[in-house]
């Protein structure tokens, strides 16, 4: 089992969920998060201050999939989320090393 | 009963009334029903100047961790102040007795304790045409808004306990004064000199900008101020709020004609008109200087031009009321975006880049556009406007000196008593928390 955290940004989410969603990921979870990479920053004024704003709204999505399906997972969030632009963000793939449903008690690749 | 009387063109009557006792009982004022109903709703408006017009526009602009405190210093303020109005401050500010045309003595400087616990304001008691009530109340919303107008100074780091101290006292020993020596009538010290205030430029503006600046100079800057980013955490609050000041504002300056007159029209009418001209001011200023306009901008350019416009409301015309807007959108705009950051104080809301600095643009501008040559009602018999303009500086200085050092020796007192300032760690946390175990934002 594998986690797939994707960084992208928020005004993809709806496309990525639905490419997601075509390759039969069943669920995900999506945070609201702040970030920069490469892409720098810009300014705000307030009266005459002028504050640089490095971190830019970000969303997260992590998702827990079967070993075998990182690589589709990694082409449908790479194709939905890319705008060819810097700041399209990244993906991380860690191993996931239990998975528990809840519900009925269920563990390992069943639970996922 | 003498009548007190503010800004009122009438105040030559009076002069001669004075001089005729047999012909001041036949002109005797009674109860003007169309006066008094403007001024219960002028008052109205005032009280909701601060509650909650400038208490949004000042809460938007503080982080969201302060979001509480502000408001609840200004609802604080609100109480605190009518009571003590009630109890002292209108008698204070207000009660005649001793106060005679060109001489200086003690009431020259304060009133009496005559009118304290208000005795003698009963139902049927007159001030000029409206019930003596409704002008109490009515001035009992211009003591509230005046300390409130500080709290902008130093927001985010000040203890709550020592703010109740602070303008406690404040108001009895620098506004209740000052508010006599200018609108008490003959014998008041700035109304001898002859000082244009019509509702509170030296009063309310100067008084508490300059307070607020030696405020935010005693207790120090935020901690991370310049460096750290401290942006406005909702300016929807703030334009919100200064929209709510924009409106009541009319029951501030056409209000204290105390009647609803062809004066108070006039002062409706510049009062708009400057307001306007100084948003606009303000946001090309900041358009042309950064490059792009702000919607906190044009709202600090409305309040600026408000805050000019009010010493000038009973006595400007309307041109004149685009010179004083245009002025102090420039003015306030250059004090709070350039000046504030090249000297590094931190006047957390521009209480004196906007208050003092507006204050004092409309107060000077005020002996200019008085002149019927500018439009005004006209200056004093053989006043000319070199004369009126020294008159309204010495009004601005008085005010910047007894203000300025008054406030000085308050804070130091209340600072060594109490302490002024929360610790680095109630301000890290946020005073919502800190000062009131409470969150402004559960979401």
């Amino acid at each position: 089992m594998k986690l797939v955290t994707a960084i992208i940004k928020p005004f993809k989410l709806d496309d990525v969920r639905e490419g997601l969603s075509e390759i039969g990921v069943q669920g995900i979870t999506v945070t609201e998060v702040k970030g920069f990479g490469r892409q720098k920053g810009h300014t705000e004024l307030y009266r005459g201050a002028e504050y640089v704003v490095d971190f830019l709204p970000k969303v997260k999505i992590e998702a827990a999939v079967a070993a075998d399906m990182v690589d589709k997972v990694i082409e449908a969030i790479s194709k939905a989320a890319n705008t060819g632009k810097i700041g399209d963000g990244k993906i991380f793939v860690s191993n996931l090393e239990q998975t528990v449903r809840i519900r009925t008690g269920e563990t390992g690749p069943d639970a996922l | 009963m003498f009548k007190q009387i503010k800004g009122r063109s009438g105040a030559l009557m009076v002069g001669l009334l004075g001089l005729l006792p047999s012909l001041a009982m036949a002109e005797e004022a009674t109860l003007d029903s169309g006066d008094t109903a403007w001024m219960i709703t002028a008052t109205v408006l005032v009280l909701f100047m601060t509650i909650p017009g400038l208490a949004l526009f000042y809460a938007g602009m503080v982080r969201s961790k302060n979001v509480l405190s502000v408001l609840m210093q200004c609802f604080a303020i609100t109480a605190l102040m009518s009571v003590l109005w009630a109890l002292y401050g209108y008698s204070l500010a207000f009660d005649g007795t001793g106060m005679e045309a060109g001489v200086m003595n003690l009431n020259s400087f304060v009133g009496g304790l005559g009118k304290a616990f208000l005795s003698g304001v009963t139902v049927d008691s007159l001030s000029g045409t409206v019930p003596e009530t409704v002008f109490m109340t009515f001035q009992m919303t211009f003591a509230i808004i005046t300390p409130a107008l500080i709290v902008g100074a130093f927001a985010e780091r000040m203890k709550f306990s020592a703010l109740l101290w602070f303008m406690g006292i404040w108001f009895t020993v620098i506004y209740a004064p000052i508010a006599h020596m200018v609108w008490g009538g003959d014998g008041g010290l700035l109304w001898d000199w002859g000082v244009l205030d019509f509702a509170g430029g030296t009063v309310v503006h100067i008084n508490a900008g300059i307070a607020g600046l030696v405020a935010c100079l005693v207790l120090g800057k935020r901690k991370g101020y310049p460096g750290t980013a401290m942006p406005p955490h909702n300016l929807g609050y703030t334009v919100m709020g200064a929209s709510m000041l924009w409106v009541g504002w009319f029951g501030f300056n056409a209000g204290s004609e105390l009647a609803a007159d062809g004066t108070a029209g006039m002062a409706m009418a510049v009062t708009q008109i400057a307001t306007a001209t100084a948003a606009l001011a303000w946001m090309f200023a900041e358009w042309i200087s950064h490059g792009k306009p702000s919607v906190l901008g044009i709202a600090s350019g409305a309040v600026a031009g408000l805050v000019a416009i009010t010493p000038a409301s009973g006595t400007a015309g309307p041109m004149g009321a685009i010179l004083i807007g245009a002025a102090a959108g420039i003015g306030c705009y250059l004090a709070a975006a350039k000046l504030k950051r090249a000297i590094g104080y931190d006047d957390s809301l521009d209480v004196f880049g906007v208050h003092a600095v507006g204050g004092i643009i409309g107060a000077i501008l005020t002996g200019l556009c008085a002149a019927a040559s500018m439009g005004g009602v006209g200056l004093a018999e053989g006043m000319t406007i070199g004369g009126q303009l020294w008159i309204q500086t010495k009004g601005v200085l008085f005010t910047l000196v007894y203000s300025g050092i008054g406030s000085f020796i308050i804070l130091k007192i209340v600072d060594v008593v109490i302490g002024l300032r929360v610790t680095e760690d109630q301000e890290s946390e946020g005073l919502d928390v800190s000062q009131h175990d409470e969150r402004g934002y559960i979401l």
